[in-house]
């Protein structure tokens, strides 16, 4: 079974990613066996019967789709993935604050796509919590760049609080 | 100047750790080229023409001596004993060796400095108005809020791969001495009618491919806002920036093709979800971070030093440097001191080890240990009583350093070139060589009076052609070096973009054609008029026509506009 970072431990994951390949198309792609991450494009065409088929129903946004298509199913769904098409391809980042500080995601956004150590870091800071690292990428290596930084300046998912705010409280304690 | 707490510099040690990580992966093979190069770049480091280049930031052009004498130290044990000033106000060093440069990183952190984000599609180095804090045309000091900028924008989680570079630059004077609206995003604190402070943003100003000045994207903004409306900005840049095209991803393109004002409502939109949220800046923290660049002990003296106004009535060589290299104070007494890199000869903008340790020395014995890196590739010392004016240019004098021509011809903003860097379609530091070859007489610059000449390697425009009065672009026809001249381009407050004149020209030619401009301008100046006036005054056309005059251009060249990405 493929394996996969979660909550910063290394778990064996049965997760599959349907991905739409030529001439398929979302109304009539055929749904596998779950869990599945589906494409955006499929979950806005069938939502009903998704939900009625899947006890843990699971999106993936490309890095071009918008969160915002989500925010009225958010409740709903198990796991959201966010795919980095390329690592540099920053939008991911922006989409996984979105889910989190905007619609309130409590579930799993999971980071996929081409996904190596030296994004974690960002990663986690964004909101994310689990990542499918590249399949060449070696794991128990990769699991060090989730705490490369013990301290950060800015607000994050991981940290409401800048840390100005945080400097301050100290000044005054 | 900013001095870190312990958390600063944990941040710092341990992005040195991490980057010491990437090159050991990188060498062990578990890191390829391509995944090394964003992260390496985001380090400031470059594979140029003949190896690699390490591009250290200088956070808002502050130096105190010790850095400097730091980077004296590695230029000598790390390179060939030379460093060359940027545009942004860094520094680079041409030639350090690839497995070393996590040491130079280490050596660099003992002194509170890095070199972070110097490169990559993130958030760069802030610039500001190298007389920050001694302008008397100031409204306040802008170093409080670069280093603001400059902590919340270190490692911001989201905005680590942007579709391309972005850089910011802060303006407190009634002056724009920062070039504002050439950046991506350009800040300029004022106060409002109740007194409150606060900023006018601009953004989508760049140079490059396509030259565009920002727009005013909001009249006035307060302070306590100033990183939660950045992050709205930079949102809506992650999301919608062009990342199908590198030569369209600035920001400056998304603004253009939306509007400024549809722009404009999706920041306010965007922001209005952030507005009041934890990234709000309390006075505080303002006040915190302002306590760093209270100002020095400085003594009463009075407005005028005696025996320095007597030098300057007898010495004329001492005079002509003070009109050229000497700046108002706001403290009676006290002046700021431009050290030109610009002297014959040089490569503009480099300095030497010995030089380093030269300035560092006056510094300390003459400016409270203090210097600024000015975007003009010069060297600031801003806190000079008058009475050491002289004295200070003596030894200047002797370190090549006191080269009596700011604003003037001469003092040329230039790119590396061709000669080191991988980009540049033609060298420029030869140009720069040949014109002050050309121009080499003092008094003939000073009857140009002043004049802006900057020279770009390439399309990248790191030396800011566009908005000089006399712009040179290196262009690469057929593999020969050939370049392009644009006329009437400024900075400051009036920031212009300049315009072609026409086909390009051979190199040799350059300087001729320099004189040829220069001549029209002296004919037909009316007294007190700058070049840039007469220009505007009498337009285009008699400078065009006496640049080709005797030159055979039947075809227009053809030039290759392509603007690259530096890896």
């Amino acid at each position: 079974m493929p394996r996969i970072i979660k909550h910063h431990q290394i778990v064996d994951d049965p997760w599959q990613i349907l991905t739409l390949t030529d001439g398929e198309t979302p109304g009539t792609v055929a749904l596998p066996a779950a869990p599945v991450l589906l494409p955006l494009a499929v979950w806005l065409a069938r939502r009903d019967e998704i939900l009625a088929r899947y006890q843990q129903p699971g999106v993936w946004l490309d890095s071009d789709e918008d969160p915002e298509a989500l925010a009225g199913d958010i409740a709903r769904l198990t796991v959201i993935g966010v795919n980095f098409p390329k690592f540099t391809d920053g939008r991911g980042y922006s989409s996984a604050r979105l889910l989190r500080e905007r619609y309130h995601y409590a579930g799993e956004i999971r980071a996929i796509g081409d996904v190596l150590q030296d994004q974690l870091f960002f990663m986690r800071r964004c909101g994310i919590d689990a990542y499918a690292l590249r399949p060449d990428k070696n794991l128990e290596q990769a699991l060090a760049g989730l705490s490369v930084f013990s301290e950060t300046y800015q607000a994050g998912v991981d940290q409401p609080q800048p840390l100005f705010l945080r400097r301050l409280t100290e000044a005054t304690a | 100047m900013y001095r870190y707490d312990r958390t600063d510099q944990q941040i710092i040690d341990q992005r040195v750790a991490q980057y010491r990580d990437q090159i050991r992966r990188h060498l062990a093979g578990q890191l390829s080229t391509d995944e090394l190069r964003p992260l390496r770049l985001q380090n400031g480091l470059y594979i140029q023409r003949h190896g690699p280049m390490l591009r250290i930031a200088i956070p808002y052009g502050m130096l105190s001596a010790t850095q400097l004498r730091k980077l004296a130290e590695i230029s000598r044990r790390y390179d060939r004993s030379v460093g060359h000033f940027t545009t942004r106000q860094n520094m680079q060093l041409n030639w350090p060796k690839f497995e070393e440069t996590p040491d130079i990183l280490a050596e660099l952190a003992s002194v509170e400095m890095h070199a972070v984000q110097t490169s990559g599609n993130c958030v760069r180095n802030i610039t500001t108005d190298q007389f920050a804090g001694v302008a008397p045309d100031e409204l306040t000091d802008p170093r409080p809020y670069c280093e603001l900028l400059r902590q919340w924008s270190t490692f911001h989680p989201e905005f680590a791969f942007l579709p391309r570079k972005f850089k910011i630059a802060v303006n407190a004077a009634t002056a724009d001495r920062a070039v504002i609206r050439a950046h991506d995003i350009g800040l300029d604190l004022i106060r409002d009618d109740s007194g409150e402070i606060g900023f006018r943003v601009f953004v989508g100003g760049g140079l490059g491919r396509t030259p565009i000045l920002g727009k005013m994207v909001r009249e006035f903004l307060p302070r306590r806002h100033m990183l939660s409306y950045l992050e709205a900005i930079l949102r809506v840049y992650n999301r919608y920036g062009r990342r199908d095209n590198m030569y369209k991803a600035r920001i400056k393109i998304l603004v253009q093709a939306l509007g400024i004002e549809d722009f404009g409502r999706q920041i306010e939109e965007e922001w209005s979800y952030q507005q009041d949220g934890p990234s709000t800046v309390p006075d505080e923290e303002f006040e915190r971070i302002a306590r760093h660049f209270d100002p020095p002990a400085r003594e009463t003296l009075p407005a005028e030093d005696a025996l320095h106004a007597a030098r300057f009535r007898n010495d004329r060589a001492f005079a002509n440097w003070v009109r050229r290299c000497v700046h108002a104070h706001r403290t009676p007494g006290y002046a700021a001191v431009t050290l030109s890199l610009k002297a014959p000869g040089a490569a503009p903008g480099d300095i030497t080890e010995a030089q380093m340790i030269a300035v560092a020395d006056l510094a300390e014995r003459f400016s409270f240990g203090e210097l600024r890196v000015t975007h003009e590739q010069n060297i600031v010392l801003a806190d000079v009583r008058q009475r050491d004016l002289h004295e200070v240019w003596q030894i200047a004098r002797r370190q090549r350093l006191a080269t009596a021509n700011i604003g003037l011809l001469t003092d040329m903003i230039c790119c590396p070139g061709g000669d080191l860097c991988a980009l540049a379609n033609a060298r420029s530091v030869p140009i720069a060589a040949a014109v002050n070859e050309k121009f080499d007489d003092l008094d003939y610059l000073y009857d140009i009076g002043d004049i802006s000449l900057n020279i770009s390697g390439c399309m990248n425009s790191c030396g800011h052609h566009h908005v000089a009065n006399i712009g040179i672009l290196g262009v690469d026809k057929n593999d020969e070096e050939w370049y392009q001249i644009t006329v009437g381009g400024q900075q400051g407050n009036t920031a212009t973009i300049g315009k072609v004149i026409g086909p390009s020209f051979y190199a040799q030619e350059v300087p001729e054609v320099i004189e040829a401009l220069i001549s029209v301008y002296l004919e037909q100046r009316t007294p007190g008029e700058r070049f840039i006036d007469t220009l505007q005054r009498i337009g285009l056309d008699p400078f065009k026509a006496r640049a080709y005059v005797g030159r055979d251009r039947r075809r227009s060249a053809k030039v290759e506009t392509r603007e690259l990405v530096n890896a």
